[in-house]
Formats: C-alpha cells, sequence, structure tokens
C-alpha cells in the first residue's frame, strides 16, 4: 500500500482569482483518514491558507459538504482509502456560489428554509400547566424519517433543477416541510402549501431522484416532494369542486 | 436576512458555476433519468400509430390491410421496437418509483417499497395477459 | 390560493397518464407493432377487429390509451425542454407545442372513434 496519496483541491481566492484552480497536495495515505482529515493536515502542515468549513467529525453538524470527486459528500464520513490510489479532487458544493476556497454562500438555503416555516405551527398554544403535547410512537414514526435532515445541502448539489433555476425551493427544505406537516401537534400545512405549490415550489421537480440518493441521513427528499404533489393535487380537485368551506 | 445575497466592500465577490448544457451526460444518474424523461417521445409516437391505425380500420377492408404493410417496413420495425425498450423502460421506473410517491401503512407502520411495487408488477402481467386474450379472440 | 393555478390538474394528467402508458402501452405495442405486422401471432381479421373497436367500453378503453398518455407525454417533454437544453425563456411556445398537441391528439382520438 502506498504512503501517500494526492488531493487535488479547488482553491479560490475572490481578490486574485476569476475562477477556481487546482492545487495539489501530497498528504499520508492512512487507512483510518476521511477526507476531512487529509484537509486538516493540509491546513496544519501544507498550506494554513485554505478555507473550509467542519466542526463535528460525526456526521451531525452538516458543515463540511463538499464535492469528492464530483459526487457530493460529507468529508467526515468519507474514507480516503475509497479513492485509492488517488489522486481525489475536492471542491465546493455545486449549485451555489464560492466565497473561498471550498466555502460556498448558502443564504439562498437559509431564506428558503425560514419560507417553508420549518417549526410547529399551532391555532393556540395551551398553557404550560396543562402539559406537553403528547404523541404516539406511530405519530412520531410518521415524519421521523424527514425530521433526520443535518441541513448539509447535499442534495442541493446533487439537484440538476435547482442548479439549472433556483428558484426551486429545493430538496432539503421542502423534506423539513414535510416533517412538519406530518407532526401531529402541528396546523400548519395549508399555510405551507400556499408557500409551496407555485410552480417553483414543488412543481418544478422532475424526480431526478439523486437528492435521495446523497443524503447522509436517508431522509428521502425525493419521496418526501413527490408526497407533497399527491397531497397538493387531491387539495386542488377538492377546492375546485367545493369552492367553498371545503378547507 | 436579506432575500438576495449582496456584496459589500467586506463581502468578497464569489464564483459563479453555470450549469453546462449537457449536465445530463455528466453522470450515469442522470442519463438514466433523461433517457427515463425521453420515454415520453415514444409514448407519443405508439399514440400516433394508433390514432392512424383507427383512422385506417374506420376507412374500410382496403386501407387497413394496406396500413399493416407499411408496418412492415423496416424503418417501422426499428421504431416500434425502439419504442417497446423505451416503453419498457418507463413501465419498470414508473413502478419502481411509486413507493416513494404514495406511502401506505398498515398498523402505524410505512409498507416497505417492494409490497407496494410487486403488487404493480403483477396486475401489469394479468392485465396485459387479458388484452392479449381478447385481442387474438381467446 | 389566489390566482389559481393549473399546475396540479397537468401534474395529475402526468400521472394518470403515466400509468396508463406503464400498464397497457407494452402489450399493445408489442402485439400491433410487432407480433402481428411480422406474423409472430395469427392477427385478428380486420372484420373482427372493427367489431371490437365499435363496441362503446372498447371505444372509450381506446380514448383512455390515447389521451391520457398524450398529457403524460407533454408533461415530460416540457420539462425536458427546459432542464435538457436550457430553454426556458420560450416557455410559452413550449406550453403551446406540448399540451396544445396533448389536447389536439385528444381531439383527433374522440373524432375518430366517435365516426369510427
Amino acid at each position: 500500500m502506498a504512503d501517500k496519496i494526492t488531493l487535488e483541491v479547488a482553491r479560490y481566492d475572490p481578490e486574485r482569482h476569476t475562477e477556481p484552480t487546482f492545487e495539489k497536495y501530497e498528504v499520508p495515505f492512512r487507512k483510518d483518514w476521511v477526507i476531512l482529515d487529509a484537509l486538516n493536515y493540509i491546513k496544519d502542515r501544507l498550506d494554513g491558507s485554505l478555507s473550509y468549513r467542519w466542526s463535528c467529525r460525526t456526521g451531525i453538524c452538516g458543515s463540511c459538504g463538499m464535492m469528492v470527486d464530483g459526487e457530493p459528500k460529507l468529508t467526515c464520513a468519507t474514507f480516503l482509502s475509497s479513492y485509492a490510489p488517488g489522486p481525489v479532487r475536492v471542491e465546493a458544493l455545486r449549485n451555489f456560489p464560492i466565497v473561498r476556497d471550498l466555502v460556498i454562500e448558502m443564504t439562498d438555503f437559509m431564506v428558503k428554509l425560514k419560507k417553508v416555516k420549518p417549526w410547529i405551527v399551532r391555532e393556540n398554544e395551551k398553557p404550560i400547566s396543562q402539559g406537553e403535547y403528547l404523541q404516539t410512537p406511530e405519530q412520531l414514526e410518521n415524519y421521523k424519517q424527514f425530521s433526520m435532515c443535518i441541513n448539509c445541502l447535499l442534495c442541493y448539489a446533487a439537484c440538476p433543477v435547482y442548479g439549472l433555476d433556483n428558484l426551486f425551493t429545493g430538496p432539503a427544505a421542502i423534506a423539513l416541510a414535510q416533517r412538519y406537516n406530518l407532526d401531529s401537534r402541528d396546523v400548519g400545512a395549508r399555510e405551507r402549501r400556499e408557500i409551496l405549490s407555485d410552480h417553483e415550489g414543488i412543481w418544478g421537480c422532475t424526480f431526478v431522484g439523486e437528492c435521495t440518493e446523497v443524503c447522509p441521513k436517508h431522509v428521502d427528499p425525493a419521496g418526501a416532494i413527490q408526497q407533497y404533489k399527491v397531497d397538493a393535487a387531491i387539495d386542488w380537485f377538492k377546492s375546485f369542486l367545493l369552492p367553498r368551506g371545503a378547507k | 436576512m436579506t432575500e438576495k445575497p449582496v456584496y459589500t466592500e467586506f463581502h468578497p465577490r464569489w464564483y459563479r458555476t453555470r450549469v453546462s448544457t449537457y449536465w445530463w451526460l455528466d453522470r450515469t444518474p442522470y442519463v438514466k433519468f433523461i433517457l427515463r424523461e425521453l420515454s415520453s417521445i415514444f409514448v407519443a409516437f405508439f399514440v400516433v400509430i394508433t390514432l392512424l391505425q383507427i383512422r385506417a380500420l374506420g376507412q374500410g377492408p382496403q386501407a387497413y390491410p394496406a396500413f399493416q404493410q407499411r408496418l412492415q417496413a423496416p424503418i417501422m420495425v426499428i421504431l416500434n421496437i425502439l419504442s417497446l425498450l423505451f416503453v419498457l423502460f418507463h413501465t419498470i421506473t414508473w413502478f419502481n418509483l411509486t413507493p416513494k410517491a404514495i406511502v401506505l401503512r398498515v398498523r402505524g407502520r410505512r409498507l416497505p417499497d417492494l409490497l407496494i411495487a410487486a403488487p404493480n408488477y403483477v396486475a401489469w402481467l394479468v392485465v396485459s395477459g387479458v388484452i392479449a386474450w381478447i385481442v387474438t379472440g381467446g | 390560493m389566489g390566482k389559481r393555478s393549473f399546475v396540479p390538474l397537468f401534474w395529475t394528467l402526468f400521472s394518470v397518464g403515466g400509468v396508463v402508458a406503464a400498464f397497457l402501452i407494452p402489450i399493445h405495442l408489442f402485439l400491433f407493432g410487432l407480433a402481428f405486422p411480422l406474423g409472430w401471432i395469427q392477427p385478428p381479421t380486420y372484420e373482427r377487429l372493427l367489431a371490437l373497436a365499435r363496441l362503446p367500453l372498447v371505444r372509450l378503453y381506446l380514448f383512455v390509451l390515447c389521451s391520457l398518455p398524450l398529457f403524460h407525454w407533454a408533461h415530460r417533454f416540457r420539462y425536458t425542454l427546459y432542464d435538457g437544453l436550457q430553454v426556458k425563456h420560450l416557455n410559452e411556445l413550449i406550453i403551446l407545442g406540448t399540451y396544445g398537441g396533448a389536447i389536439v391528439g385528444t381531439l383527433v382520438a374522440g373524432y375518430l372513434l366517435w365516426s369510427l
């Protein structure tokens, strides 16, 4: 087994470059190293100017998503050994503006996320003295899968529709909307539908399905979007047949 | 938070990539996707041929055999073979994706994908058999 | 919903058309496109086929078989043009060509089956 592996890392300095270029770094090839370990090695020993986001190293924080050999990956959960003998290409997540090196600008997602009201909407809150809102295991099971999202944005990087037209709400935000719609404590489905059922909300999705494939948390955003479409279509017919008082 | 991120003196210019026109050739799943979408052209082609066939049927016992003869031309045979392959691809991808859109729960547990897809295949075979039986005269 | 959008209607037609196409087109294509013309299976006689096609239920069946898959095509092809060729600026033209085509095809199917 070789003791070194080459990383080709995308570098972009907005003050000096007009577009990203690749720089090669030789790092130790260790079986227990993930891509993030290699990037940390570069930053510590080879080139302190390399910029990238990371935090927890355990697939929870969702900040180390990057393109590894053209595929969106959490770099903390992607082993170097899967790419032996190399070289391995590491780039910033696709479909987002690049601020510097491997750091993306994610305001667009944050705005969309807020728009779908990813919190429990209630008509009236009961006072704390009346205790918590109870939920059965079945009710939890209804939405649990969609609640596993860590906002890592790999699904946005995998989605060609979002890349082509970023008016599209995109996978994670719709899956999170669905997570709250399916929550027995929530009554916000209608408010969310008004935001999501316009053309750019959900209908732009052509079910490429790659968002689900790349999701490190098995959230299945593609499924969430299709289920949302089915619900929205049923609602549309209902409101068409019963124009008043149907809702 | 503003709707659109803006550059300021302190917020440097960023780099934006543009999606290539041929993005659907970039990765195997994208190629599969575009082939799945293109199957719709062969679906439409089938409908056009079927409409022509119905027209020939209505035009009388001379027109119909003439139309049958045209279906024997090599170009038509090739197009029909190609159509059949694409339509079968549509059928398979459609059945396999159905469980994603339709979630069925039995006693609070989500039915596994296979249990939703499999009845589709069984029904498909039964329906195809019935149609063939009716058309060929049983 | 302030302005009524017809997207859900067209999406439903696309979906139902997709189901119809998935279930019914393969066997039809196999029989009428290949097996009968190439003589793999003895085709039914003209008289039998005409009598069959004139049954009200079969007429309705053929109408569904022709119309809904056209709406399926229209929707998919529209988005294939949008995303595959990046021609969203030709929006109106594409909508006219696809959904318009499906509507014309439906009318033609209705006319042919009515006058059969």
